[in-house]
């Protein structure tokens, strides 16, 4: 079997098992978000948080939580850090630095997972357990909570979604944060978490709690493996595309990613979520189409873009990558061309940032697919819960072009979209590329930063182009390359991931809040439909047209110039 | 039989029906609104007002023209520093045509009004007004008058102010408002007391109140109106203007932040070619002609002579999803015709026909005339003269009585209401035949009015037969309710007739819905009920009864004939008093929004060939391989960019036009709308720029000296 061929048969099969298990699992969560019961364990949180989960939440309050809860956890996890060298556990590595334990706390709160530090070189069995894990799990969690609140102000008034008490939901109510936030931990990632750790140990990860290991080396010399708890982490890290690695190498490493179907299976993790919620989203606003048509939306750019990829590496000139059958520098033999290009794209699509191949590496045209992944701003199915919410913001603004087009004041899903939608759609849609464009022309402009750079030229510049870009849209993965453990790029990439992350979350909750308090306008013919191919053609349009018009410039002084020279 | 008495009396205030049946909405071939007139010439005319608008207090209120407008400064200025470049002042002049193009298309469209408004300034002489005070009449201007004033107006003078008629009958000439040149009667009390300041009184003598102050007439509103003083921004365009704006902000960002990239790579940018990239980037040509789209749809309505007071009212009618509509006038004609007539037991047609067509000669009423017609084209009898048959007497059809009838050669012959024909028969010892009121009580389950026919002659009084009335539907109706229902417009058909009458109809005009035997509230407890599921009313109406719906309605279009208080209530006024025309506000209101959605999607698709000509010409030198993004094959760096601002420029003036008729509406489904407009202005929008810039290009590239 060619390896074309392998990669084409690898993706079909992944398509498949991502069709058999969206609409269940989709379905799965919109019960949790609507039910009614709480499991003993939550009530025994909420009564350890001082949380009431059945107060109806407006969006201010709603807000209130998702800030003060990540404020909280981006000082515990910076605290922890800044401690480890007196925690037991610790495998002897010393305090961080506070730039770095400043990134590392923004970055896995934020649902990044940036690192610019070496994971078995520098984080213990707390941090990483402890601290870095239920990051990884609380942190998807608040995306899938503010991405639930949003389709609440779609689907209220006219569906009740929640009882509390049994009281009626007023307009304007979103439900409860912390509600939210704890069903999302406790009833949907750590269960399907816990599954996926056990394949990943069945397949050959590690999971234990073990120290340094000296190993020899074949060609003499000696080399240090750490141990750790890495199939729990692994499972997690790609469920909640949080992409943050046990081990620098991440999921290129063998103990993260033992085998080519433990690779698939990680990426089936990946997108298992954010492709899901769009079947959540459907029936919570009382129409799967609805769903359908967001889900389509971001599977054909996912698609289109795994072509793009796949057609890149493969078919790249020159006497290496003919020789090699395709671009195989970077790339793990045991995962080949196809699998790796599909792990990139689906790791930049979402907002995972986990690796198996160094997107260095990818041919220059390639490394651009993954850079415009990312500045797509992660909605192609994009991160858990935030790839929904960034997605219905486009299509606010889609539906707000066609909708005139059509001859009516524009509305989605029922709800109008006037002057203050637009504001905060507007609004939402500009914070991304001010951070990555202003941070780039900075450290470009400025004499130092420039000296992390480990290439010259169009690559040296992508090194700093993509840093930023994964940064703000909350990726985390790196093009490699970058020395990005400086003052500079730890302190301004933890700015641009926190204010990538929360301004636009606050635009999001209030733009829920607006819609919540709008009374549903019927639907008639003539009105847009949203849930037709037509409408979901022009998404993918819009989506690309403004993405692409943004990052133009940028893009061709980058990847471009590298990739047509 | 109370129905029928009902009906007889509608039939006889039907004789005196001021409306004269309004037009059916005739149908053009293509497009029924969007046919406004352009002329080339109107662009040179509005030149100096397109200079006068480069002030920057008013261009600060466009943030897309504002950005290009502070570019052409920028790129100015720094055309003095080196004045030897003339790319830089190339650049420059044609960011001022861009700008100027905008503030043209605005001018034009507001022109349009100037002129309208002068015509109405005419009207607005200054009056003196006759007041009563007490029981004296004293002459004071036209502007001191109060509201509650009465004046005096007599024939031949102007009435000084908007008021209702108190004490009087008069005709008068409106078509200073209307330009309708045929006068209408006023007259105290009832749904026509309304008289408008500036309007003529032809003949006789009224007194009127005063009801607005001077300065708030209807004439100055409407001045105000077309020439766009009192022009706000509506919902829609503010949310527009924001999403233009942030993709101003977004671009303006990708150009700042590309010269230090740009240094890094090793070739300069300079002010002159980013100032070049971001007008051609940010929304230019929906942002020049977003005014000129908005200010042009209100005209539109001018144009067919309904006065938005709002322009959110124009917006509100593009989302309309229920109609009311009065039966009268709007669905069927003004009046009821004679349809067949239907012989008793032991008579034919013929006779029937004959003798209904003598009773009704002396039947001035529409629906006697109409008896008359139908004898002569269903039964061929030849209408015949009242001189033509001597001795003959004749008996008009009054309003009491509520029969008409003719006396001839020893036969007495009747037609009228049923229960005054029974009547009449009984009084004279005859009988009415079974068969008669089975036929009747058949005629009004189907929704007509049945009139009894009846003799009496030798062989005594009785009744010979039935004339079934009908309510005729306006010719072609049916089909607008089709295409009503096509856009998602639900039609509810609003009478005062009974259920079974209002059914009938309702059928048989094909509307969704309608409300019998309706009143006021009734009106006003089914607008409150479609609002409550989320859909936005339109009406029309005109008397003070109907004020409160009126006021309700989303849009509600007031007749102008009807009374001060329903203009007050409603939010558009219809000078020709045609509620047909409601269907076409709907029209203009969606149009409207249409032509701005269609231009913003064209203005974004532009850019995407403006990247390809001026991204290849900034950075080919440094990188190559970006030569191959020039696929437009453009012949130096300096013509690409030129070729795109020019483009950009000239896009303008030729979408003028366009935004000014409003881009063409067909009442089809959301669906084809979309792929309609999407096709032609968003694929076209991608296309039409690599065409313009290549041939722009072209041109220039035969100066000697550049290419």
């Amino acid at each position: 079997m060619g390896p074309v061929l392998a990669g084409v048969l690898q993706l079909l099969a992944l398509m498949a098992a991502l069709a058999l298990a969206c609409k269940p699992l989709g379905a799965y969560m919109a019960k949790v978000y609507t039910s009614d019961k709480h499991l003993r364990v939550e009530k025994w949180i909420y009564k350890g948080i001082g949380a009431d989960p059945d107060t109806e939440m407006r969006w201010p309050a709603y807000l209130r939580g998702v800030l003060a809860f990540s404020a909280v956890g981006v000082l515990f996890l910076y605290l922890l850090q800044r401690l480890q060298g007196h925690l037991p556990g610790s495998l002897g590595f010393a305090a961080i630095d506070p730039d770095q334990a400043f990134n590392t706390a923004v970055s896995f709160v934020t649902n990044t997972n940036w690192q610019s530090y070496y994971g078995e070189q520098a984080m213990g069995h707390v941090v990483q357990t402890a601290g870095l894990a239920v990051q990884n799990f609380v942190s998807a969690a608040v995306g899938m909570a503010v991405a639930v609140a949003l389709v609440r102000g779609f689907a209220l008034p006219h569906s009740r979604l929640r009882s509390s008490g049994g009281t009626p939901i007023r307009t304007g109510e979103l439900g409860n944060f912390w509600a939210d936030l704890v069903r999302g931990v406790v009833r949907i990632l750590v269960p399907l978490a816990a599954v996926a750790a056990v394949v990943l140990v069945a397949c050959g990860a590690i999971q234990n709690f073990s120290g340094i290991h000296e190993v020899g080396q074949f060609m003499g010399g000696t080399q240090e493996w750490n141990g750790g708890a890495v199939a729990s982490q692994e499972a997690i890290k790609e469920l909640g595309t949080n992409g943050g690695g046990y081990f620098n190498a991440n999921s290129s490493h063998p103990f993260e990613n033992p085998t080519p179907f433990t690779n698939l299976f990680e990426i089936f993790l990946i997108l298992l979520i954010p492709f899901s919620i769009t079947r959540t989203f459907g029936s919570m606003v009382g129409s799967v189409r609805q769903g359908y048509a967001i889900l389509a939306t971001m599977a054909t750019i996912w698609v289109g873009f795994v072509a793009l990829m796949m057609w890149t590496e493969f078919s790249h000139h020159g006497p290496a990558f003919e020789a090699a059958g395709g671009a195989y520098e970077g790339k793990e033999v045991r995962f080949g061309v196809g699998a790796s290009s599909i792990f990139a794209v689906s790791t930049t699509l979402t907002s995972t940032g986990a690796v198996d191949s160094f997107h260095s590496s990818f041919t220059g045209l390639g490394g651009g697919i993954t850079l415009l992944g990312m500045m797509l701003g992660e909605i192609a199915p994009g991160g858990v819960g935030s790839g929904l919410y960034g997605i219905l913001i486009l299509a606010v603004i889609a539906v707000f072009i066609a909708g005139l087009m059509v001859g009516r004041t524009p509305e989605y899903l029922g709800k109008k979209i006037g002057s203050r939608e637009i504001k905060l759609a507007a609004c939402y849609i500009l914070i991304t590329p001010a951070l990555v464009l202003v941070f780039t022309a900075c450290a470009m402009a400025l004499p130092t930063p420039a000296n992390s750079m480990t290439n010259s030229g169009a690559h040296g510049f992508s090194e700093i182009l993509y840093a930023y870009t994964s940064g703000a849209n909350n990726n985390g993965s790196a093009f490699a390359g970058l020395n990005a453990d400086t003052q500079w790029f730890n302190t301004t990439i933890g700015l641009a991931m926190l204010l990538g992350r929360f301004v636009p979350m606050v635009f999001v909750l209030a733009l829920a809040g607006s819609l919540a308090e709008q009374k549903p306008v019927p639907v008639t013919a003539g009105t847009l439909r949203t849930d037709k191919p037509l409408y979901t053609g022009l998404l993918v349009g819009t989506i690309i047209i403004i993405t692409g018009l943004t990052y133009f410039p940028a893009l061709a002084l980058g990847p471009l110039a590298e990739g047509l020279a | 039989m109370t129905t029928d008495v009902k009906k007889q009396d509608s039939m006889s205030t039907g004789a005196f029906a001021p409306h004269q049946d309004p037009p059916t909405g005739h149908k053009a071939p293509e497009g029924r609104v969007g046919a406004g007139l352009f002329d080339p010439g109107q662009l040179v005319r509005s030149l100096p007002d397109a200079f006068r608008k480069l002030d920057p207090r008013v261009m600060v209120k466009s943030p897309v023209m504002f950005v290009v407008w502070s570019g052409s400064v920028l790129t100015t200025v720094f055309s003095f520093t080196d004045p030897g470049d003339w790319f830089g002042w190339t650049i420059s002049a044609w960011l001022w045509l861009t700008v100027i193009f905008a503030n043209l298309a605005e001018a034009v469209a507001e022109g349009r009004g100037k002129a309208q408004a002068d015509t109405l300034r005419k009207a607005k002489t200054d009056t003196v007004a006759r007041r009563i005070s007490g029981s004296t009449e004293e002459r004071v201007p036209g502007t001191e008058l109060r509201i509650g004033d009465l004046v005096v107006c007599e024939a031949g003078d102007v009435i000084p102010g908007d008021g209702d008629v108190v004490e009087g009958v008069a005709s008068v000439d409106e078509s200073a408002i209307t330009g309708e040149s045929a006068p209408v009667i006023r007259e105290s009390g009832g749904d026509r007391s309304a008289v408008t300041g500036g309007t003529k009184v032809l003949s006789d003598r009224i007194v009127v109140r005063i009801t607005t102050k001077p300065g708030e007439t209807f004439i100055d509103r409407m001045i105000n109106l077309v020439e766009g003083a009192a022009r706000q921004k509506t919902p829609n365009e503010i949310a527009l203007n924001i999403l233009l704006a942030s993709l101003t902000v977004v671009f303006l960002l990708a150009c700042a932040t590309l010269p230090p990239l740009a240094d890094y790579a090793g070739t300069h940018l300079t002010m002159v070619v980013l100032v070049a990239l971001l007008v051609c980037l940010i929304p230019t040509t929906i942002g020049a002609l977003l005014s000129a789209i908005g200010i042009a749809g209100m005209d539109r309505l001018v144009q067919r002579n309904v006065l938005a007071m709002s322009g959110r009212a124009v917006e509100a009618a593009g989302d309309v999803s229920t109609l009311l509509l009065d039966k009268t006038g709007t669905i069927t004609l003004g009046n009821r015709q004679a349809a067949e007539f239907m012989p008793v037991r032991g008579t034919t047609e013929a006779q029937v026909a004959d003798a209904a067509q003598l009773s009704s000669l002396a039947d001035e009423t529409p629906e006697g005339r109409s008896v008359v017609v139908l004898a002569k084209e269903e039964y061929g009898l030849r209408e015949r003269h009242q001189g033509e048959l001597a001795g003959a007497e004749w008996i008009a059809f009054t309003a009491q009585t509520r029969m008409s009838g003719a006396d001839v050669g020893g036969r007495r012959i009747r037609k009228g209401a049923a229960g005054s024909v029974v009547a009449w028969v009984e009084e004279r010892g005859g009988t009415v035949a079974p068969d008669a009121e089975e036929i009747t009580r058949r005629i009004s389950e189907a929704g007509g009015t049945p009139l009894l026919v009846a003799v009496e002659d030798a062989r005594g009084a009785r009744v010979l037969g039935v004339i079934h009335l009908k309510d005729v539907v306006k010719h072609g109706m049916r089909e607008r309710f089709e295409e009503l229902r096509s856009m998602g417009i639900k039609t509810v058909m609003i009478t005062g007739d009974n259920p079974l009458t209002a059914k009938a109809i309702a059928e048989e005009a094909g509307v969704d819905d309608f409300l019998a035997e309706a009143t006021p509230e009734d009106k006003m407890a089914l607008i409150k009920r479609e609002q409550a599921g989320g859909k936005l009313v339109a009406m029309t109406g005109d008397g003070t009864n109907d004020a409160p719906a009126l006021a309700q309605a989303d849009v509600g279009v007031a007749m102008n004939t009807g009374t001060s208080a329903a203009k007050e209530a409603g939010n558009m006024v219809d000078l020709d008093s045609n509620p047909t025309k409601l269907i076409e506000i709907v029209e203009i209101g969606k149009q409207l929004l249409i032509t701005r959605g269609a231009l913003t999607t064209f203005s974004i698709a532009n850019d995407v060939a403006k990247y390809f000509a001026i991204i290849p010409a900034l950075f080919a030198a440094v990188h190559p391989g970006l030569d191959k993004l020039n696929i437009m094959g453009l012949s130096s760096p300096d013509s690409a960019i030129m070729s795109a601002v020019i483009f950009n420029a000239l896009v303008i003036i030729a979408l003028v036009p366009l935004s000014l008729k409003g881009v063409r509406y067909r009442p089809v489904s959301a669906d084809k709308l979309l792929r309609r407009n999407l096709t032609i202005y968003g694929l076209g929008g991608l296309v039409a720029p690599f065409i313009g810039i290549k041939i722009i290009d072209l041109l220039i590239s035969l100066i000697p000296g550049i290419g």
